[in-house]
């Protein structure tokens, strides 16, 4: 809008968050590009009725073969449609990301509420354990638990043998070392708020730890954790698909972005498209939430803004 | 000081001890069992057989006792063999550790090269169209795929351009070091990448803070030139979170280079955990996760020992009254 810069100052603090985070361009952008996605992949199986394509379906006879009528961003080693994988592989890549970091963030609220509220010994033990995990070398670490043979920990073989498994493994491995981010932040948040009048009654009033923290604080706390929670997806997204192309996360013929790149490597003077793709979605899909949680943390806190 | 790095190397090796234990058992839960892997090819073994070789590995025993052997092998200096280049398993890691400490620490030199003045730059003009340019060049950093970028790279000066070798450590039966550095640059670029991002963003911030400062106010009044006053007055100042952010920092750099030497075929320590892992040696993943694990907490302890050094300001000790 016009006007002189300061009408415009004025204008932004006032505004509420959804209007400041609309005016923070690059965020406004990734949210856009998130939409795009999410409507891209949730359509996978109508774009496949209307090109009348199966995306698992394998031929021998046409791999790795350039865009064509029939096939709109050519088909991969195997022969199978390209872009009806990519969509397939990003409902995988989004489902893990979003499972993922809220289970992260989940653990991490909770551990960040206990530190941030009780403080003292068991503040110190929850903070050194999560600066633990955020300073050990984790890809070597992962790759090992990764690696684990779901049998030998007794795991019936219905479970361990069916296709989501290698999902629901890789979810859990992530969520273990994905909470520390948000746990700082909550504890952060809750330090403060631990101090203010409202919380003071209450504790005054005589209510118990359980009721305080979940009924006081945490609804307090809830832009950092949205934040927190945004980035994560990210980073989250990103973690699968090194995993996935280390071959230790997603297990094909499941697609997700990361394995899709494992084959790529061997072809890619032949067909570098398929080198090409699912990194760019994967990077596309990463950016557009990182941007996404860097504008809404200057949208929720708008002092966070000041070194802008 | 003393007192605190003691305290500190203590609270490492207690670290390192349970991890020892922990990937121990992680390790055991993989597939395959070591005797399967060795009479794999023979088909003249008897059932009676496997269970000799079982008690004579000590495969038998309960695990918490094949642990306690393990451990005080180890503690006497011996870590047993590796079974995918039968060789001592430090005769493995030792020529591999020094492949990835090289990489490393070329690729943290150039991505601080790039990234201290892309940060000061950011920083002198807050909010000016090249400070919002780095800061998406930033972002970019961060969200690349690491692997992916390393596939382009290879695209554009392995493939397209030809200019660059697509994977090794250098040609055989050439010896120059040229040889040795052009097959460097694209593991070093790969990563650096995330590096550069990250520390720019770190340098930018400190950079803002630290102009703001009374210091740096007076130096401007009293007439010492703006390059002089940005350059030595607040970065020796603005460097010290930043020095303690790439020490902390050891660990992903760690598994960047898991990423990056698989890529490339670089005979680092992370493309030698990572095949053991999938080529079921044993002995040779656990003494490898335990050596990447005990650096990253030394590399932490000199971080802390940096920022004191830096900032006179600090001052460890040994928690009063204990």
């Amino acid at each position: 809008m016009s006007g002189t810069t300061t009408t415009r100052g004025a204008g932004v603090a006032r505004a509420g968050p959804w209007r400041r985070l609309a005016r923070h361009r690059l965020a406004a952008l990734g949210l856009a590009v998130l939409a795009v996605l999410f409507v891209a992949v949730l359509a996978a199986p109508l774009v496949e009725t209307v090109l009348g394509l199966d995306a698992s379906a394998v031929n021998l006879f046409a791999r790795a073969a350039p865009p064509s009528a029939a096939h709109w961003l050519g088909t991969d080693e195997l022969g199978r449609d390209l872009l009806l994988r990519l969509l397939h592989g990003g409902r995988v890549s989004l489902l893990v990301g979003f499972t993922a970091a809220i289970a992260s963030a989940a653990i991490g609220t909770l551990l960040g509420l206990i530190s941030g509220y009780f403080g003292g010994r068991v503040d110190a033990v929850i903070m050194r354990f999560a600066d633990g995990v955020i300073s050990l070398p984790l890809l070597p670490l992962l790759i090992v638990l990764a690696a684990v043979d779901p049998s030998k920990l007794g795991l019936p073989e219905a479970i361990s043998g069916s296709e989501s498994f290698s999902l629901q493994r890789i979810v859990v491995i992530i969520a273990l070392v994905g909470w520390p981010t948000v746990a700082r932040l909550v504890r952060a948040a809750t330090l403060s708020l631990r101090q203010r009048e409202f919380v003071l009654v209450a504790i005054a009033q005589g209510f118990g730890p359980a009721r305080i923290m979940f009924r006081h604080i945490l609804p307090n706390a809830a832009s950092p954790i949205l934040v927190a929670t945004t980035l994560t997806v990210g980073n989250v997204i990103l973690f699968e698909s090194v995993l996935s192309f280390l071959g230790l996360g997603i297990q094909p013929p499941v697609p997700s972005w990361g394995n899709m790149l494992t084959g790529a490597q061997d072809l890619i003077s032949k067909a570098p498209a398929l080198a090409v793709w699912p990194g760019m979605l994967i990077f596309v899909t990463v950016i557009a939430f990182n941007l996404l949680g860097d504008g809404l943390q200057s949208a929720l806190d708008p002092r966070s803004g000041a070194n802008r | 000081m003393t007192g605190f790095v003691l305290t500190r190397l203590g609270q490492s090796m207690l670290v390192l001890l349970v991890m020892s234990f922990i990937i121990y058992i992680l390790l055991g839960l993989m597939p395959g069992d070591p005797i399967d892997l060795m009479i794999g090819t023979d088909p003249n073994v008897t059932a009676a057989d496997v269970a000799r070789l079982k008690a004579l590995q000590g495969l038998d025993q309960p695990l918490l006792e094949r642990y306690a052997a393990w451990l005080e092998n180890a503690l006497a200096g011996d870590f047993g063999y590796s079974r995918l280049f039968a060789k001592p398993v430090l005769e493995v890691l030792g020529p591999r550790l020094w492949n990835s400490l090289i990489l490393m620490a070329i690729s943290l030199v150039v991505a601080l090269a790039i990234a201290i003045p892309a940060g000061i730059h950011a920083a002198r003009k807050p909010g000016s169209w090249t400070d919002q340019l780095i800061n998406l060049l930033c972002f970019t950093g961060i969200s690349v795929p690491p692997f992916w970028l390393a596939l382009l790279l290879i695209l554009l000066f392995a493939v397209s351009l030809g200019a660059l070798p697509a994977s090794g450590m250098g040609t055989i039966g050439e010896d120059g070091w040229m040889d040795r550095v052009r097959y460097m640059i694209l593991p070093v670029l790969t990563l650096s990448a995330a590096g550069v991002a990250g520390y720019t963003r770190h340098v930018r911030a400190a950079m803002i803070e630290v102009l703001r400062e009374d210091y740096v106010r007076t130096a401007r009044a009293k007439g010492v030139p703006e390059t002089r006053v940005v350059w030595r007055h607040a970065l020796r100042n603005a460097l010290l979170p930043v020095v303690t952010i790439a020490a902390l920092d050891f660990g992903s750099l760690f598994s960047g280079a898991l990423v990056t030497e698989t890529m490339f075929s670089w005979l680092g320590m992370g493309k030698t955990i990572y095949d053991a892992v999938m080529g079921n040696d044993y002995n040779l993943a656990l003494v490898g996760l335990l050596l990447a694990t005990g650096i990253t907490l030394i590399a932490n302890i000199l971080a802390d020992i940096a920022y004191a050094w830096l900032d006179p300001r600090i001052h460890y000790r040994v928690e009063r009254g204990a």
